[in-house]
């Protein structure tokens, strides 16, 4: 994690952006970095604010505007992301990285068929294909994505698809270049639970079978225990822990951490008589508390939480194992729920 | 928990018409939202009725509570039928019932401040009125841990679990006895779902109420129920006491529903992905 490893796609390094508002700077991500290989699933959790959409976006330069202040690097192979032009981002986004949204709902034209868009996706990158080749590898991906009788399906409009279908469409659509990193972006929020497994296999397999980087944005630990490689935990901005997914689920370091997994309701445990909770509210990043942002809600602060701790390995044996808090290591395990 | 029934539904139907034709229209299909449900519910107790999207959940409230004409089958609220009741007839009913909404965003008029909000059902049936009605709501605001200073803002100064704090508290200002909270926590942060569930638990316990908890989400419904049924197509499938149907579902359909649901656990989640 430290050094930038030989097999890292997407390298993302001191990712700060901030919007000028009414209300004065607002720092939606405050020093994002992490590195990405082929093959990995990175999972970013947080809250709504949590900065894991606009990181999101900013890595496909969607945060661009007047209003937008954008440090950091942000590199994917020899591209300097942030820096490349307008035309050239046009160009990365479909082509090199993909991103699945939320909503399958409102992610298509209503009014033109599923396979013209998958094709007219393909055709915006690559001008010597013809429309029909095209609408034959559009045939081709939602035959990949699981998508039954896709040559007929080809032809359909997007709301003769449930939302399940349109999903797997929007992840055919984002296949259809080949990129080599994929951002899904709460991909199974607005879904039935039958059909968010059937998505995130999905996900799992085109990453396993292609090599696919992906970055999954989610506030669901049960999704993440499911699918991600590795987790970085976000909180009002910051990254306030990372490591691997068997450390963040059985070594977590961060109160917030802890009580994210505390407050989920379990089908694999007897039911406690009261759900373990977090107090309080996520604070406004207009009006951040000093030191630790958590600090306010945080049933462990003391003195020294007033200033902010660095994003570190804290454990010996896990150097990328890393957090923002200061208690030391002994009196978390003590303090930390089972 | 084996006192009177509050309310007991006996074959409810609720059949929405297709219609076909440009000048007369007509009936061409059916669409069987609720297909003949019987359930009931006891006081005091919170019933969880799960199911996915579509498979007639919310239609299923909207007719108890005669939001939308049952096609047949019969709604009885403390021993008395109310299917098919004006809404005239309905409305002294409507103290006793009330409803929590999904999304916090849709459910509270923007034009309208807090104490407005919460004091309206007050103010419509008649309760108080003056600085009787202001005091009663700044009560509520209180119990639902809200500051009484919030009495003059606006919705949008709010966030999405203390928008659910203010429905929680319209819904409570007329003392019902029943609460049908439709998906009250889904649209909320987890960090603020586990608030939310905590203050319902602990209203029910205080005021008494009985809860008809209604949600996708069957890790959520077991925390919080009792009994759970789980809905598929129009129709319950399963009936039971909540441990027993996540922990020994009889039904396929339930079956299917909790495999689905991810485990947050990754050596669990990873074992059952073999054994599958």
């Amino acid at each position: 994690m430290s050094a930038v490893g030989a097999n890292t796609l997407l390298s993302v390094r001191d990712l700060r952006v901030g919007f000028n508002t009414e209300g004065g700077l607002l720092q939606a991500v405050d020093g994002v970095s992490f590195d990405l290989a082929a093959g990995e699933v990175l999972a970013i959790v947080g809250e709504s604010g949590a900065g894991k959409s606009v990181t999101a976006q900013t890595i496909l330069g969607l945060t661009r505007s007047p209003n937008a202040r954008i440090e950091g690097t942000v590199r994917l192979g020899e591209t300097d992301l942030l820096g490349a032009g307008d035309e050239a981002m046009r160009s990365i986004r479909g082509d090199r990285v993909a991103m699945v949204f939320q909503d399958p709902m409102t992610s298509f034209n209503p009014v033109y068929r599923i396979g013209r868009q998958i094709g007219e996706a393909i055709r915006a990158h690559r001008r010597d294909v013809s429309k029909d080749e095209a609408r034959e590898r559009a045939v081709e991906l939602l035959d990949a994505v699981g998508i039954p009788d896709g040559e007929r399906r080809v032809d359909a409009y997007p709301h003769e698809f449930s939302g399940g279908m349109r999903q797997r469409a929007m992840i055919a659509m984002a296949l259809a270049l080949d990129p080599e990193v994929l951002i899904a972006d709460e991909p199974t929020t607005a879904l039935d639970v039958t059909v968010q497994a059937q998505i995130l296999q999905l996900i799992e397999r085109l990453n396993r079978e292609r090599g696919l980087a992906t970055i999954l944005i989610t506030h669901d630990l049960g999704v993440v225990a499911e699918t991600a490689d590795r987790v970085l935990v976000m909180y009002a901005g910051r990254v306030v822990e990372e490591g691997t997914l068997e450390e963040i689920f059985y070594d977590p370091q961060h109160p917030y951490t802890w009580g994210l997994l505390g407050s989920l309701t379990r089908l694999d445990r007897e039911r406690p008589k009261r759900l373990p909770q977090i107090g309080g509210v996520p604070p406004s990043l207009l009006d951040l508390p000093a030191g630790c942002s958590f600090r306010p809600r945080c049933p462990h602060a003391f003195d020294r939480c007033a200033e902010l701790p660095g994003l570190d390995a804290r454990l010996p044996d896990a150097p990328g194992h890393r957090d923002r808090c200061w208690l030391d290591p002994e009196t978390k395990r003590e303090r930390r729920p089972s | 928990m084996t006192a009177e029934p509050l309310l007991e539904i006996t074959d409810l139907v609720k059949h929405f018409p297709v219609k076909r034709g440009l000048l007369f229209d007509r009936e061409v299909d059916q669409v069987r939202a609720v297909d003949g449900v019987s359930f009931e519910v006891r006081k005091g107790e919170t019933l969880g009725l799960v199911g996915e999207s579509g498979s007639g959940k919310s239609t299923l409230c909207r007719a108890v509570l005669q939001l939308t004409k049952p096609t047949s089958g019969s709604v009885r609220f403390e021993g008395r039928e109310i299917a098919g009741l004006s809404r005239r007839e309905m409305r002294p009913l409507r103290r006793e019932m009330q409803m929590i909404f999904q999304d916090p965003y849709a459910s509270l008029n923007p034009r309208k401040r807090i104490g407005q909000i919460v004091g309206e059902p007050l103010r419509l049936q008649g309760v108080a009125r003056g600085s009787k009605l202001r005091e009663q709501v700044r009560e509520l605001l209180d119990r639902v841990g809200l500051s009484p200073e919030h009495y003059d803002r606006f919705p949008h100064e709010f966030s999405g679990g203390q928008r659910q704090r203010i429905g929680i508290a319209r819904a409570l200002a007329l003392r019902p006895k029943l609460i049908f909270a439709d998906e009250p926590v889904s649209a909320l942060d987890v960090s603020i779902r586990a608030q939310v569930v905590n203050l319902l638990d602990d209203l029910q316990a205080e005021f008494g109420l009985t809860y008809v908890f209604v949600a996708h989400d069957i890790g959520v419904v077991r925390h919080v129920s009792d009994r759970i049924a789980v809905m598929h197509d129009g129709k319950i499938v399963e009936e039971g006491p909540a441990d027993r149907v996540c922990e020994q579902p009889r039904d396929a359909y339930t079956k299917t529903l909790l495999a689905a649901v991810p485990i947050p656990d990754p050596r669990e989640a990873r074992a059952r992905r073999q054994t599958v």
